[in-house]
């Protein structure tokens, strides 16, 4: 006998606890490279995910086979639980976009061109046509400027007008590739808090950028790309995790105090003045348990830090060579 | 969306700019018959020497100037510019994404080319009615049969004629498509479509390519002037028009065929 199909409450939570975007072995060759090679992505619903890896590492041409500009040599994807790209038409609607930078026509004003690529979609009916455009550019801060032509715009106007763009309906998965790119730090804050706003109305956001900062300030999610491959992923504090994290103490007796912490099993140590720094271990002696046995010890603790690893210090750990051209 | 697009097209300064120059053509041949008196009779292009005789004339010699070159090749800047010029933009990316569909793309940018060519000929003939009406008497046409055709059929027929010359660019508007979906310079589109209609006009001017004249896109380019027979004969029209659809099926298929499969990287 056939299992009972599900009824269709438990379908819609199916697809809402289904990934915003999953990939299997997701590869693309140009003649001989391999720009992406099998990269398994697993971004789940409702995530900030950070898309890391160094210019050339293949962030982009993985976005654009994600949505469905190239196609894939091998491997599969689906975005928001329906495979890709047989529901295109149904899906794309719902995902807003930016890639490799905005692009639109020179002589048109921002609001012509919002206009007319919200004609370019079925479903961009001409009566509320208007109210969308007015929303999107309010949004990214562009009213002001909606009647000027595109030609004139600065590069981080570009930039808002771009993300306007990706905002002309309500979207569950942004595609955001480089979205701060050019654009002056206040511009750059109000992205963040527009991603921010974003996500907590439940849209899942796929961020790709090479400013480190800006991910941990944002994303909860991560992966970091390194010659088309994706070398880890996960919550930010997962990764962070996988790294080392130190103990640092400022101490009247730093001897003593590296003999408590040897005892204790920390390693790595170093003394610098006052300051003695040594590695923790997951699941060995923690902080708080560091710090009595050093004042059991007889050494008096003025000061005492956990320093986790920056996600740069991470990078450079997963890709061996930090920030630069891979290839 | 196919609104928005032709709407686009029309605002664009170089679209105008044809469309005026296509407009000014007879204009001028018309100017130069008024200021020289006319060429003698049986000189220079045909029906120009009936110009002065009577306004009607300038539309069809403005035709039959702009038809060999000038036409085709706004045609192909129109033509090469369809998703050439959408991808050096990069806008490509964000139609697709939209998603605009490819097919539904590919068929709104053939619509506009279509409606291009149609006007760029209507162009012709406007400005050469106008320019006839003001500079010369109009009557009664008489054709190519020698009978005369009455002045409100004989503007039908000419407005008919810029309708067929508009039909017979659709076969290299097909290529020029064609040509647009292959490269990401509209540029490049534009040259190598122009460049075909030279390479079309050579053809037909070395006798020992004879066999392959009849399928030569430009061969029954001038066969409007049929239309001014009396009875009309329309073999050369029709063969023209089999021969357009031939090469909009054939490139519209090969168009189809690339632009539905590439991988978008502009």
């Amino acid at each position: 006998m056939q299992p009972p199909l599900p009824d269709d409450d438990q379908r819609l939570t199916l697809s809402a606890t289904a990934p915003a975007i999953a990939t299997e072995g997701l590869t693309k060759r140009f003649g001989d490279v391999a720009a992406v090679d099998g990269v398994d992505l697993c971004v789940p619903a409702g995530s900030v995910y950070g898309f890391l890896g160094p210019n050339g590492s293949g962030k982009t041409t993985t976005i654009r086979m994600l949505l469905g500009l190239i196609a894939p040599s091998s491997g599969s994807w689906s975005l928001l639980g329906r495979d890709m790209p047989a529901a295109s038409e149904r899906t794309l609607p719902q995902v807003g976009a930016l890639v490799e930078g905005p692009a639109f026509y020179p002589w048109l004003s921002g609001w012509d061109n919002l206009a007319r690529f919200d004609a370019a979609g079925a479903d961009g009916q001409r009566p509320t046509r208007a109210g969308r455009v007015d929303t999107a550019l309010g949004r990214v801060g562009l009213t002001a400027a909606a009647r000027k032509k595109y030609r004139a715009y600065s590069l981080g106007m570009r930039q808002r007008l771009g993300l306007a763009a990706a905002l002309l309906r309500p979207r569950r998965l942004l595609v955001l590739d480089e979205p701060t790119n050019g654009m002056d730090p206040q511009g750059t804050r109000e992205i963040r808090n527009l991603v921010r706003d974003l996500a907590s109305d439940g849209t899942t956001v796929f961020l790709s950028s090479h400013l480190l900062s800006e991910v941990e300030q944002v994303c909860t999610h991560a992966g970091v790309m390194s010659a088309g491959r994706l070398l880890a992923q996960g919550t930010l504090a997962d990764l962070r995790a996988a790294g080392d994290t130190r103990l640092r103490v400022e101490v009247d007796d730093p001897g003593r105090a590296l003999a408590v912490l040897s005892g204790l099993g920390l390693d790595d140590a170093g003394v610098e003045g006052a300051h003695v720094s040594a590695r923790l271990h997951p699941g060995g002696a923690d902080a708080a348990h560091c710090c009595r046995e050093l004042v059991l010890g007889g050494v008096s603790v003025s000061m005492l830090t956990t320093d986790r690893p920056s996600l740069e210090e991470l990078f450079v750990a997963l890709t061996g060579e930090g920030f630069d051209v891979a290839r | 969306m196919w609104r928005a697009e032709l709407h686009q097209l029309f605002r664009r300064t170089i679209v105008r700019v044809q469309l005026v120059v296509l407009f000014l053509i007879p204009v001028l041949l018309a100017v130069a018959v008024k200021l020289s008196g006319g060429p003698p009779a049986g000189r220079g292009p045909s029906f120009l020497d009936q110009v002065a005789g009577n306004g009607v004339f300038d539309a069809l010699a403005g035709l039959t100037v702009c038809v060999p070159f000038l036409l085709p090749l706004t045609v192909a800047v129109v033509a090469g510019d369809t998703i050439a010029g959408e991808a050096s933009l990069g806008t490509l990316r964000y139609l697709l994404v939209r998603p605009a569909g490819r097919v539904r793309l590919l068929a709104v940018k053939a619509v506009t080319v279509v409606v291009y060519c149609g006007a760029a000929a209507l162009s012709v003939a406007a400005g050469g009615l106008a320019a006839g009406a003001a500079l010369f008497p109009m009557g009664p046409v008489i054709g190519l049969s020698g009978t005369p055709i009455p002045l409100a059929d004989g503007i039908g027929r000419t407005l008919l004629a810029a309708v067929v010359v508009g039909a017979s660019l659709l076969g290299l508007a097909a290529i020029g498509m064609f040509v647009s979906t292959l490269v990401n310079s509209p540029v490049g589109a534009m040259v190598i479509t122009a460049g075909l209609v030279v390479a079309a006009l050579i053809v037909e001017n070395v006798p020992e390519l004879a066999f392959a004249h009849p399928w030569v896109f430009s061969h029954d380019w001038l066969a409007f002037g049929d239309l001014l027979r009396t009875p009309v004969t329309w073999g050369g029209i029709v063969q023209d028009l089999l021969l357009q659809a031939g090469y909009v099926a054939v490139f519209g298929a090969a168009a189809w065929a690339r632009f539905t499969t590439r991988d978008v990287l502009a």
